[in-house]
């Protein structure tokens, strides 16, 4: 197995009223997409600005690491961090709409990240950017340099932000629900380009979303978090195939299938009763509350992690069968 | 990438289209020009600012001399004596040439008391509104000190204290001015700071100066740039008020000045209150007019683009 490009050991977030975010662990390899999937508030979008260390006002990195290229960025003094962010780990948000500077042409502000992080001159920059455009497929990419972002679409403003984005050809992109905010063509065409990107300069994705079908169709390996734990870690495939979590289970029951039996047309879709507010002051499984297999042990402590197969953990103790030592603690 | 053999393919086909198109980079030069002289208003405002800047600047060679030298017959009519169109004040000194050389002490004291409120202002409120917590509250509370004193009494004590020179009537004015432009810069800046061109920023790792410089001024510039043209016609009210109170620069002509001399003449020889009054109507009015006006061009979104 190679070594992973990011680790993340035990991240703990927390604000002033509270955690939200109890011991994340995952695994980026390098030049694959991992997907870190969960409903809203969740902690998957305040997990990945962790990464980048920009928590909002009042969020705190309580505890773990997070080890990005054999450096820990949880603990890196800022001006170690000044030249990793940009560079070697980059951000996409989700609002294509207003994460570009409305009043610098984007050209400029393309060729602004490199000038900043390779100390390239006005022309080269300027030459690269025009190419970058190109590559994330804006037409016409020369004289579109120096028009304003009000002057594209919320599909091309992400294809500009994707541009910035992979500037200095960045080892890890993460990707925060890039594609929420665009329509459902769009989206696709969005995502085949990030996958392109991804296999051509050889970086890896950190693909952020709450659309199990954008999973399925680009991620290599998924990690569900439930109420800021991670509760499934697996590779797409056996994921889709055996869910083991009850809550990766009814997720994937509410969702509708393309092809065959079940379509909303013929038999009422799955829901998973209740809803995540529930797993404030559970003292075990946060997903207790809405759990159609749980058992009194459960609610005693939280479910660690466990390995069930190659690269394939749950976080529950019915399924990986470990409840009989819960039971005997 | 431009090894890589598609993005080559790419850059060849996008190259004619180029070509054809190439008065690209002036498109943004054409559209500031064309959506200032679709504005009337801006356009009037910057010919009467260019007018009266234009006599400023000419004032020592349209009327050599000191204008406080006695030409002619003290309170002769504009018409009376062509050689002094616009006639003689109380002293007999030239109107005209008054009113040139008042306006070189106005614009002056107008724009470097604004330059200098709008350079504090801009430092003070933007790192309150950028950095926000203690910055801010220390910040704050000395802007709200500063608007506590009424500004017009501030300049006075300040003129005052020091010698009421042109420059020091400009630096008190500036003094007095800039908790406006704090205030509404750090609102800006409050608000932007969240936006999530800034978070995209950050993750770039552009550093804080930059960003509050290059992403975030920019975007907070209209709002400033309309109230940076009130500021320049308020200081030249301001100055206008210390000289016609006569605490302005006792070495100068101003319009202020002009307007408390023949204020005694009020009754009989009005045009020494009026011309000079009338002078500085036009030139805040002009000023507001540009400021109006600018605020409409440099908005990018503003129709023409």
């Amino acid at each position: 197995m190679t070594y992973p490009l990011l680790r993340v050991e035990d991240l703990t977030i927390g604000f002033p009223y509270g955690t939200v975010v109890h011991g994340v662990s995952f695994d980026v390899h390098p030049g694959e997409t991992m997907a870190l999937v969960g409903e809203s508030g969740c902690g998957k979008s305040i997990t990945a600005f962790a990464l980048m260390r920009l928590l909002p006002p009042g969020a705190r990195i309580q505890g773990g690491h997070v080890i990005f290229d054999g450096v820990d960025l949880a603990a890196a003094a800022p001006h170690a961090l000044r030249d990793i962010r940009g560079r070697s780990l980059s951000l996409i948000l989700q609002e294509p709409m207003t994460s570009l500077n409305p009043v610098l042409p984007i050209g400029m502000q393309i060729a602004e990240v490199m000038r900043r992080h390779e100390g390239i001159g006005k022309a080269a920059a300027r030459r690269r950017s025009v190419e970058l455009l190109e590559l994330v497929g804006v037409t016409d990419a020369d004289r579109r340099y120096d028009d304003f972002p009000h002057h594209f679409s919320g599909g091309m403003r992400q294809r500009v932000m994707i541009a910035m984005a992979v500037a200095c050809k960045p080892r890890l992109l993460i990707a925060d629900e890039p594609t929420t905010a665009l329509d459902v063509t769009i989206q696709a065409q969005v995502l085949e380009l990030l996958d392109d990107l991804r296999r051509q300069l050889g970086m890896a994705v950190l693909l952020i979303t709450h659309d199990l079908g954008v999973v399925a169709q680009w991620a290599d390996r998924v990690t569900v978090m439930y109420a800021g734990r991670v509760v499934e870690q697996a590779p797409v495939r056996p994921f889709f195939a055996t869910p083991q979590h009850p809550y990766a289970r009814g997720l994937l029951d509410a969702s509708v299938g393309h092809d065959g039996e079940a379509h909303y047309t013929t038999r009422r879709l799955n829901e998973i009763p209740g809803s995540i507010a529930s797993a404030a002051g559970e003292a075990g499984c946060p997903f207790a509350p809405r759990c159609p297999d749980r058992i009194a042990a459960c609610r005693r402590a939280p479910p660690v992690l466990t390995a069930l197969g190659p690269d394939h953990n749950v976080a529950c103790i019915v399924a990986a069968g470990t409840d009989h030592v819960a039971v005997d603690r | 990438m431009s090894r890589d053999g598609t993005l080559d393919g790419a850059i060849d086909i996008a190259a004619p289209a180029a070509a054809v198109l190439r008065p690209a980079p002036r498109r943004r030069g054409g559209r500031l020009l064309r959506a200032c002289v679709t504005n009337p208003g801006f356009l009037i405002g910057l010919l009467i600012l260019m007018t009266v800047s234009g006599i400023a600047l000419l004032a020592p060679w349209l009327f050599p001399g000191d204008p406080q030298d006695m030409v002619a017959a003290p309170t002769l009519w504009p018409g009376e004596d062509w050689a002094y169109p616009l006639g003689t004040d109380s002293l007999g000194r030239d109107v005209a040439s008054g009113l040139a050389h008042g306006a070189r002490v106005s614009l002056m004291v107008g724009l470097s008391a604004t330059a200098i409120g709008l350079v504090i202002g801009t430092l003070v409120g933007a790192s309150a509104g950028y950095f926000g917590g203690h910055v801010d509250n220390i910040l704050s509370r000395l802007t709200e000190v500063f608007q506590t004193v009424p500004t017009f009494l501030l300049v006075i004590v300040i003129v005052a204290i020091v010698q009421p020179a042109a420059s020091t009537i400009a630096l008190a004015i500036g003094v007095a001015s800039w908790p406006t432009v704090a205030r509404l810069v750090r609102a800006q800046f409050r608000s932007l700071r969240e936006a999530d061109f800034v978070m995209a920023a950050r993750s770039l790792s552009y550093s804080a100066p930059r960003i509050i410089v290059m992403e975030i001024l920019p975007n907070a510039l209209p709002p400033i740039i309309v109230t940076t043209s009130v500021m320049v016609a308020n200081a030249i009210l301001t100055e206008a008020g210390l000289s016609f109170l006569a605490m302005g620069d006792p070495n100068l002509v101003s319009w202020g000045s002009m307007i408390g001399d023949g204020r005694d003449l009020l009754r009989t020889d009005w045009f020494l209150t009026a011309l000079p009054g009338a002078a500085i109507a036009l030139t805040v009015l002009s000023l507001n007019l540009v400021g109006d006006g600018l605020n409409d061009i440099l908005n990018p979104r503003s129709g023409l683009a």
